[in-house]
């Protein structure tokens, strides 16, 4: 069985510090907390944000697609927890002490939504421009355009900033059974 | 220090008795029916009980009745709040031992008068 | 000092809506009026008696006004001076919607249409009136009791409340004429002199005041000093004690009163507020009060013989201190007396009283209990009430309180729904809390590990029990949403003349306060509509071979994961051509090829339609059925129409769940715990292979008795992992839903709970086969089956050609 780990342990593990008192919110742009997926750099907004939580084995939901683990109980509300590497089809997945649930919340109408996403690690929070948010060329990648809001450098590495609205979009996909 | 034991099973109307009560310097317990008065009148006690009559459980005049019978409350004035039509609740209510009655509607004023009525 | 009372507002207004509909469930009770049990006379007399009370407290004068006069004539049915007339039940209902209407008037800050209020005074007189003419001889009571009422409502609602009730009380109260009189012959003499004496001093009007109080006036807490003390803050008082019947040091009982006293008060107080001042002991006492000249003295020669015999009694010490603080302090007039000679009087009665008031006088109190029974007073009392009558009170209040308990959990929901929300929440908190707690403890020492454990142990429970209990605050049965039916219905077939039963049925189905809240309406427009268009008059339904007596059937059950709500009516039904034609008329777009009658009938719910021949008083008030629609889906639910031309239509309503709870069997398939509905269980039974029949394709069929069940496996349905794959000896759960039954294959039975739903749907979507979700003791979530959803889709599955897994 996977151990449930604590936030704090991640954010040392993630070697770049994220934790949040260190953001500095005065800061031009928008922020984002970036995360990896295998070999590949992903970012959120971090308004969109709520948590970030250790992988704990959640509650199968039948017939699901294979990238949706199931619901976890989080404050009394469920809230399903979807793979994003499984979702991107970008890493073969494991759970280990650093697979880490990042809980993201956003706002449609007058209704909250709520999921978890499990990534392979947090690593950072970017600031970013409008003008530093390239537009994503379509190479028909597993990711698919609608849920890239764009790109940015940081480093020699390219982030892929998410559309948190389209992620929190569910969507029929394959189903799969359950191991 | 003058403790005085508030009856009524309206919220309202407790709520109005003890607020006042209290704004004038007494001490108020509140009971929402006779037999809830009964048992904190049993556990310490008061210079004045004013009570209601019509209350579920036990009525106000159980309630007098009950009181008297304590060796603590056999001269305590107990008040009786009525209404202007029942006359014959007050002879009742005189009967069973109640020093007087406050007649609803009161006003704030009046009902502090009628409580410095019978608080030495 | 002033207190605001606009701060209890509030809590009058909900509390006054509470009584109201406690008196309108009350009155709804009474099926023969005339036979009206007391406890019920007595729940609607207390209901108005506190409505009234506030209200006039509060200032709120057009209800306490209106309130006075239901509270008189429900006094008089308490007593038995008036018989309960259906009449009277009807004008009472409509008396609880004026007064309903008036609340909420006042608590939206507007001024009260007071209209109707008059016009419902007016037929409360009228129908008074008529009572006499036609009842007399039926009545056991006299006309004068009729009379007399009927003038008591007409005045103590058009002006003068307060005194002429004072007074036609009195004239019906027998027991008081004695005193009355004695009062009233006193008073006319004295109106005489005081013609006389008027124009005397200029500072006030000297009066002479006879006070013989009865013996036992201090059993009843009322001490002649304390009168004496606000007779001084009138005027000037000077006292006269007359100790002429103070027995013997021997024979004096403690707590009784020998003593009486002639006062002389010189005061500009009118007569009135000086009878006031001895309105408590008025039927206690021998009183006069007579207007003097100046000149009278009060006598103190009476006082003198007995003074002696006092001053032995009476100990140093109770006669020093004590009593002098008494004089001083408490009756500054002693002050006055002193001057003009009459010490000696006024230090008697000082001294009488005190030794009754303290306790250091104990050899006296207990010889006066040796003489004289204490509670002689309570006793004879007691005989004066039926002791009968008593005892029937007693019983019935027991069952009241039972009654009262069960309602009162339900109607004293004042919580803020988003404080109860936060609640949830944090409950939930606890319990991650708890069990990251029990995980901690496991590395803990040997030694330390069965105390924490136990602590664990504790707040695991008292967490389980916070959580249960406040996440039921919100539940409420539907019956508050029903309880106003019977009375719509009452009220609706008295103004369409039509004939209708009413049943209601799943009454103590639970549901989300929210949801409930906003049912309500949508509930009220579909019966009125039922009776409006769907039931006919008596003499239709006569003429087609129907019972006299139309039916509507409100009932509300859980059903695969939603509350359905239905109102089923036998009435003509809903003929889809006049709906056709009708939509065409009033230009509703749709498909004219269209020939499934479910979308016909759902034209109804489009925006302008209204099948209504012209707009009706009952159901043509401003909403429309696409009000309803839109009311329904906006909580997330919808709405069904099936009817029969002929036969009757019911309106179906899905409602979801979201908080609602469930009493559940949890069972285990493989590593998941499933939630099956108790409800839905017709049994549990272990599989016996002769019973095992395998019929076309895939079904499989287990016999169970006269049934042929159908298997349905569960983690094959699910496409999840089992332990169990085999059939023999396996834990087959039996479910009904619609009618039909299957049998759930499932590995293991665990706990049966009550369970708090969750939504799916919230932050994911809905799942088939699935209701909803709720969170088990540890914080594990559990998904909840939903029967007849897991058998359409397991029907479903049969029918499409098998996936490969």
């Amino acid at each position: 069985m996977i151990m449930a780990i604590e936030v704090p342990e991640v954010t040392t593990v993630a070697s770049n510090d994220m934790l949040l008192d260190g953001i500095d919110f005065i800061s031009d742009g928008d922020q984002y907390l970036t995360f990896v997926l295998g070999k590949e750099h992903y970012g959120v907004d971090i308004l969109s944000v709520r948590e970030i939580r250790g992988w704990e084995a959640p509650t199968i939901i039948p017939n699901s697609p294979s990238y949706v683990k199931g619901v976890i109980n989080l404050r009394g509300v469920i809230v399903p927890i979807i793979d994003l590497r499984k979702r991107f089809e970008v890493s073969e997945p494991t759970y280990i002490r650093t697979t880490v649930v990042v809980v993201l919340i956003v706002k449609t109408g007058n209704h909250e939504k709520t999921m978890g996403f499990v990534v392979d690690a947090v690593s950072d929070v970017i600031n970013a421009d409008d003008q530093d948010v390239q537009v994503s060329p379509d190479f028909g990648g597993s990711v698919s355009a609608n849920y890239v809001h764009g790109l940015v450098n940081v480093g020699d590495n390219v982030v892929t900033l998410l559309d948190v609205k389209q992620l929190l979009t569910v969507e029929d996909g394959e189903v799969v059974h359950h191991e | 220090m003058t403790n005085i034991l508030v009856v009524d099973d309206s919220t309202s109307m407790r709520n109005m008795v003890s607020a006042t009560l209290s704004s004038a310097g007494y001490q108020v317990k509140e009971a929402p029916d006779g037999k809830a008065a009964l048992g904190v009148a049993k556990s310490m006690k008061f210079d004045a009980v004013i009570t209601d009559l019509n209350m579920p459980v036990m009525n106000g005049l159980d309630l007098v009745r009950n009181l008297r019978a304590l060796p603590s409350f056999k001269y305590t004035p107990i008040l009786l709040l009525t209404t202007e039509s029942s006359s014959d609740k007050k002879n009742e209510g005189k009967q069973a031992g109640a020093t007087g009655w406050l007649v609803k509607p009161f006003n704030p004023e009046k009902l502090l008068a009628t409580v410095g009525r019978v608080i030495g | 000092m002033s207190i605001d009372l606009s701060q209890f507002h509030q809590v009058f207004f909900e509390e006054a809506l509470e009584g109201l509909d406690i008196m309108e469930q009350a009155l709804l009770s009474i099926d023969e009026p005339q036979f009206v049990d007391d406890e019920t006379i007595n729940e609607i007399f207390r209901a108005a008696h506190s409505i009234k009370g506030g209200a006039a407290t509060l200032g709120f004068t057009q209800i306490s006004d209106f309130t006075h006069v239901l509270e008189t004539l429900l006094d008089e049915i308490r007593q038995h001076k008036r018989t309960l007339l259906s009449e009277m039940v009807e004008l009472f209902l409509k008396s609880c919607d004026f007064l309903r209407d008036t609340t909420c008037q006042l608590m939206q800050d507007l001024t009260p249409e007071l209209t109707q209020g008059s016009e419902l005074i007016a037929a409360f007189e009228k129908m008074l009136q008529a009572v006499e003419e036609n009842e007399d001889s039926s009545d056991t009571y006299s006309e004068m009791n009729d009379s007399i009422s009927s003038s008591v409502v007409a005045e103590t609602f058009f002006g003068g409340m307060l005194n002429e009730s004072r007074s036609s009380d009195e004239k019906m109260e027998g027991k008081n004429m004695a005193e009355n009189s004695l009062i009233k012959s006193s008073k006319e003499e004295v109106i005489d002199k005081e013609n006389e004496l008027g124009n005397g001093a200029g500072d006030g009007k000297t009066w002479k005041i006879y006070f013989k109080p009865e013996p036992q006036i201090l059993q009843t807490g009322n001490e002649p000093f304390r009168i004496f003390r606000e007779l001084a803050q009138l005027g000037e008082l000077e006292a006269q004690c007359h100790c002429d019947l103070l027995p013997d040091f021997e024979e004096l009982v403690v707590d009784e009163c020998f003593l009486y006293w002639t006062l002389k008060l010189t005061t500009q107080a009118s007569r009135d507020e000086i009878l006031d001042i001895f309105e408590w002991v008025i039927d206690e006492c021998e009183l006069t009060v007579e207007l003097v000249s100046p000149e009278f003295k009060v006598d103190q020669s009476a006082a003198e013989e007995k003074k002696d015999n006092l001053k032995g009694i009476i100990s140093e010490e109770a006669a020093s201190e004590d009593m002098l603080k008494v004089n001083q302090s408490n009756l500054g007039a002693t002050e006055e007396i002193t001057s003009n000679g009459v010490t000696s009087g006024a230090k008697g009665d000082a001294a009488t009283i005190v030794p009754l008031k303290e306790s250091s006088v104990d050899p006296l109190s207990n010889k006066g209990q040796e003489r004289v029974p204490l509670n002689s007073d309570e006793s004879d009392s007691k005989k004066i009430i039926d002791k009968s009558k008593q005892k029937s009170i007693r019983s019935n209040k027991k069952e009241k309180e039972v009654v009262d308990r069960g309602g009162a959990s339900a109607s004293s929901i004042r919580v803020g729904i988003d404080k109860v929300d936060s609640l949830i929440n944090l409950v939930g908190e606890l319990v991650i809390t708890q069990s990251m707690l029990s995980e901690l403890g496991n590395d803990f020492d040997l030694d330390k590990l069965e105390r924490l454990s136990n602590g664990l142990e504790q707040l695991r429970q008292n967490t389980r029990e916070l959580q249960e209990s406040v996440m039921k605050i919100r539940m409420l049965p539907i019956s508050f949403a029903f309880n106003r039916f019977p009375r719509m219905i009452r009220d609706l077939s008295n103004k369409t003349g039509k004939k209708v039963q009413l049943t209601l049925k799943g009454e103590h189905t639970e549901l989300d306060k929210t949801v409930m809240e906003q049912i309500s309406d949508p509930l009220v427009h579909l019966v009125r509509n039922a009776i409006d268009h769907g039931i006919e008059t008596p003499e239709r339904r006569v003429a087609l071979g129907k019972n006299e007596e139309g039916s509507i059937v409100l009932s509300a059950c859980h059903q695969g994961g939603n509350i359905v709500v239905e109102v089923s009516d036998d009435g003509k039904g809903i003929d889809p051509e006049a709906i056709l034609e009708k939509a065409r008329d009033k230009n509703i777009h749709f498909d004219e090829a269209e020939t499934d009658p479910q979308k016909i009938f759902d034209l109804i719910f489009e925006p302008g339609f209204s099948t209504a021949e012209s707009i009706s008083d009952i159901s043509g008030r401003g909403v429309g059925m696409d009000v309803v629609r839109r009311n329904i889906k906006d909580l997330g639910g919808r709405i069904e129409v099936e009817s029969k031309i002929g036969k009757g239509s019911v309106f179906r309503v899905y409602l979801p769940l979201t908080l609602a709870i469930l009493d559940g069997q949890l069972v285990r398939v493989g590593d998941e715990v499933y939630v099956i509905p108790l409800v839905s269980i017709v049994e549990s039974l272990q599989i016996k292979s002769k019973n095992i029949n395998s019929v076309s394709g895939n079904m499989i069929l287990y016999r169970l008795r006269e049934d042929n069940v159908p298997i349905i496996p569960v983690y094959k349905a699910f496409n999840i992992s089992a332990d169990n794959t085999e059939l023999d000896n396996a834990l087959l759960v039996v479910v009904e839903s619609d009618g039909r039954k299957v049998g759930l294959l499932v590995d293991d039975l665990l706990a049966q709970q009550q369970v708090v739903i969750k939504s799916l749907e919230g932050n994911y979507k809905r799942v088939e086969g699935i209701s909803g979700a709720t969170i088990l003791g540890d914080g594990s979530v559990a998904l909840i089956l939903d029967i007849s959803g897991l058998m359409h889709k397991v029907a479903n599955q049969k029918k499409k050609p098998k996936r490969a897994a």
